[in-house]
């Protein structure tokens, strides 16, 4: 894998990649034939009309549905057919369409259950609930710099659909992922939050992959450096914002009606 | 059924002190109830509070509901009895036979069941429940329709007899505190968050990157153990081990103390247990059958204290102003 970095040498690296990938449920192909390649560093922006597929990717490159055919590589290992827990473990994380958040505990301990598992604090049954302290400190930065300070105590059924979308990318911050799915992070969301989500996201890409399913086309103008169109479960086409939305295919299937 | 009422946690330090003073009120009481009632009804009450509790270690705090907890029960109160009527050993040993057959089979029960979710986890405990009864009924060491009969108390430690019911009583007592506290303690540590955050969102969990399956099987285990802790000793109190202890009429009962009591509240079951066992007590010589009688007090909890009886005193006014914060 370190050899194969090294010839790439300046160009972002792939960290996650799949190759014909496919999934039928029963006689309907939801996915065929997906190649997809996402780069370290790099917003990857999964767009399509609604059904085209792109969350049954996720689910696939995540490993919640196992695949008909193809491989998927993450970080140069082969992840066909790993577990979707093991999976997250080795830096992949999600994020989910369906806003995943735990409804009756407190923004804080969302965040602080993320962290346990990373520090190893998830299996002492022995251990009083103060073992969890020294984990507060990390998740109220991570609170903070969602700008979520104010909602920190309180219970994360109680929060806005916006705010918890952005508590739910904070306990997938607190992961450290090295390569982060976001399930249309933005959708929902009122004006100003998504603006604080797109520039979060912006400044996690320095370091990370990112490859987002998004409907809000200026964000993905703005955001992202790579698109991937969906259609019927195939690739349509991708490129850059530019080259994507000047393809006519692409024009009559998804963005027909938009201004682009 | 929503499974998400929280844990007794004090919101505020001033309710801390007010819970205290409960706490300590339940222990003086506790302590001075052999005065007043009857010690065998006071030993079967604890040993029925324990068992409820442990089986809401699982149900209130991991959202699984089984439907073979008797196998523990009953199970432990067989190998306990064996253990110190045929080979011998002291009573605190014996016990510890009863706890560890308990997590053996809990772990082999469990194993098979977490595989699978909701009605379909329930109806594999029952399943595999059932074959351990009838395992018992036909295996050699049970003594079949039987049961093993005049188990004897020993000596605790050597020199505590057991035999007198004070101090058998005040056995059970220090067993029942014991067990509870590795509850609150299991509950109330990062494990127990883990599985607060399995009950509340599975799947959220998993991309967390938790292995769910291996929360829940030591929940399951931890949850088998401390069953098999009450069975042992009822074994003793009692004096006998019986198939009614692994029907599965008695791990239906489990379950009604504690939707009785309140899931998801560490004393709920405490309490739902101590309403069964009074009914089943005083009942018992009517004509009237008592699983009538019991099945109607159900039925009206169910229909007014959806909470059960600590979950409603909760969430009452007087229970939130003491600060026994409850979300739901």
């Amino acid at each position: 894998m370190t050899a194969a970095l090294k010839e790439q040498n300046g160009a972002p690296r792939v960290v996650l990649s799949a190759r014909g990938l496919r999934r039928d449920f029963g006689g309907f192909t939801a996915v065929n034939n997906v190649n997809l390649d996402v780069h370290d560093a790099r917003v990857h922006a999964l767009i399509g009309p609604n059904g085209a597929g792109k969350t049954t990717v996720f689910n696939l490159l995540t490993k919640f549905l196992q695949p008909t055919g193809g491989t998927i590589t993450l970080l140069g290992e082969d992840i066909t057919r790993m577990a979707p827990d093991k999976v997250a473990r080795m830096g992949l994380v999600r994020s989910f369409q369906i806003s995943a958040v735990f409804p009756h505990m407190s923004v804080l301990d969302n965040v602080r259950v993320a962290l346990q598992r990373p520090n190893g604090l998830a299996t002492q049954f022995w251990k009083p609930m103060s073992a969890l302290d020294g984990l507060t400190a990390k998740a109220d930065h991570l609170i903070r710099s969602v700008g979520l300070d104010k909602e920190r105590n309180a219970v994360a059924a109680d929060l806005s659909y916006g705010r918890k979308r952005v508590l739910e990318i904070a306990t997938t911050l607190a992961l450290e992922p090295k390569v982060l799915l976001l399930d249309e992070p933005m959708a929902g969301m009122g004006h100003e939050d998504v603006g604080m989500v797109a520039e979060i996201i912006r400044e996690v890409a320095l370091k990370r992959a990112v490859l987002m399913v998004e409907h809000n086309l200026s964000v993905v103008s703005t955001l992202c450096h790579h698109v991937t169109v969906l259609q019927r479960g195939e690739i349509l086409a991708e490129g850059d914002y530019a080259e994507v939305s000047a393809d006519p295919r692409v024009r009559t299937a998804y963005m027909g009606t938009e201004e682009v | 059924m929503t499974l998400t009422l929280d844990i007794d946690k004090p919101s505020e330090k001033k309710p801390a002190i007010v819970q205290t003073i409960f706490l300590a009120a339940g222990l003086a009481l506790l302590v001075l109830a052999p005065l007043f009632f009857y010690p065998v009804f006071l030993m079967k009450l604890l040993c029925f509070a324990l068992f409820a509790c442990a089986f809401n270690l699982l149900l209130g705090y991991t959202g699984l509901l089984s439907f073979g907890h008797a196998a523990f029960f009953g199970g432990a109160a067989y190998f306990t009895a064996h253990a110190v009527k045929e080979w011998g050993l002291p009573p605190e040993l014996g016990i510890l036979v009863g706890v560890m057959g308990a997590a053996f089979l809990g772990a082999i029960i469990g194993f098979l069941a977490i595989r699978r979710q909701g009605i379909y986890f329930a109806m594999i405990t029952l399943a595999l429940a059932q074959m351990f009864y009838f395992f018992c009924l036909q295996a050699e060491f049970t003594k079949g329709e039987d049961g093993i009969q005049s188990v004897p108390r020993g000596h605790l430690f050597g020199f505590i007899d057991l035999s007198q019911s004070t101090n058998m009583y005040y056995f059970v007592l220090g067993v029942f505190i014991i067990g509870v506290a590795i509850i609150w303690r299991i509950i109330h540590s990062p494990f127990g968050m883990i599985l607060k955050s399995i009950r509340e969102n599975e799947t959220r969990a998993v991309s967390l990157g938790y292995s769910v399956r291996n929360y829940k099987l030591a929940a399951f285990v931890m949850s088998a153990a401390l069953t098999g802790l009450a069975g042992g000793v009822k074994a003793l109190v009692f004096q006998f081990a019986t198939l009614t202890d692994v029907s599965w009429q008695m791990s239906g009962e489990v379950i009604l103390m504690t939707l009785l009591g309140g899931i998801g509240t560490l004393i709920g079951p405490l309490f739902g247990a101590g309403l069964v066992v009074t009914l089943q007590n005083y009942l018992a010589t009517s004509e009237f059958p008592v699983t009538i009688i019991t099945g109607l007090v159900f039925m009206v909890c169910v229909l007014l204290f959806r909470r059960g009886i600590v979950g409603e005193f909760y969430n009452s006014r007087l229970g939130r102003k003491l600060g026994f914060e409850h979300r739901h």
